[in-house]
């Protein structure tokens, strides 16, 4: 039991990420506002990128930038943390910016188009626009046709 | 590591990012979203993450929540939920 308990304490920062991540898939899934459901993304995104991080973190380093000087004759004894998941973070960062901005780009295309931004609005906009592409739709006008 | 301020810290964030999906208001939810990425940064630099702590509080805190405004001053300000 206390060995389970260890693990809950030791490693607090994989909870909390594995928490964040959560909502922010919630958020995406189960809100309506197109503009909340990118805020949504963002929050997952981030949680990813805490985990990473997390699991560059050595007990003891430092910040991975060099202590003493170049050469051998300088070397100190000196732990740092693992460099190459935050290499893989800075560019993870870029590309999420990027894709929020072609997402919100699309939302004000979709606003300007339907006039709304909450996600039943639109797909009642589209169903009253073109019928044909509503499943609901035809499944309903099947039903009306087998009834007459 | 040091632990007090870490928990802090991730508390903050769990608050936060349970205030920026549930607040109706848009603009207070984005700028939520801005204090999330901060703490964030915060957290990135006091792991030794020195370099991605600087980009999160450049792109995340400060890019990111200008595109969000400039989308909301094109759209409406109000969510249904």
């Amino acid at each position: 039991m206390s060995g389970i308990l260890d693990i809950v304490y030791a490693e607090y920062n994989y909870w909390i990420y594995v928490t964040l991540m959560m909502i922010g898939f919630y958020a995406m899934i189960a809100k309506k506002n197109l503009i909340k459901k990118v805020i949504g993304a963002n929050i997952f995104q981030t949680a990813i990128f805490l985990f990473y991080v997390s699991l560059a973190d050595v007990t003891g380093g430092t910040a991975p930038i060099l202590v003493g000087g170049h050469g051998a004759e300088h070397a100190a004894d000196v732990i740092y943390t693992n460099p190459v998941p935050h290499c893989l973070i800075l560019t993870a960062i870029v590309v999420s910016v990027s894709t929020t901005a072609v997402a919100l780009a699309l939302i004000i295309r979709i606003y300007q188009e339907y006039g709304s931004i909450e996600e039943d609005v639109i797909l009642a906009a589209r169903r009253e626009l073109k019928p044909e592409f509503s499943e609901h739709a035809r499944q309903k006008g099947v039903a009306e046709v087998g009834r007459q | 590591m040091i632990w007090i301020l870490d928990i802090t810290m991730l508390f903050f964030l769990v608050v936060c990012a349970i205030a920026a999906i549930s607040i109706k208001d848009l603009l207070s939810s984005i700028i939520i979203l801005s204090a999330y990425s901060l703490i964030m940064a915060v957290v990135w630099v006091e792991m030794h993450a020195v370099d991605v702590g600087f980009t999160e509080a450049a792109v995340g805190a400060g890019i990111t929540t200008v595109l969000f405004i400039a989308t909301l001053a094109r759209t409406e300000g109000r969510s249904e939920d």
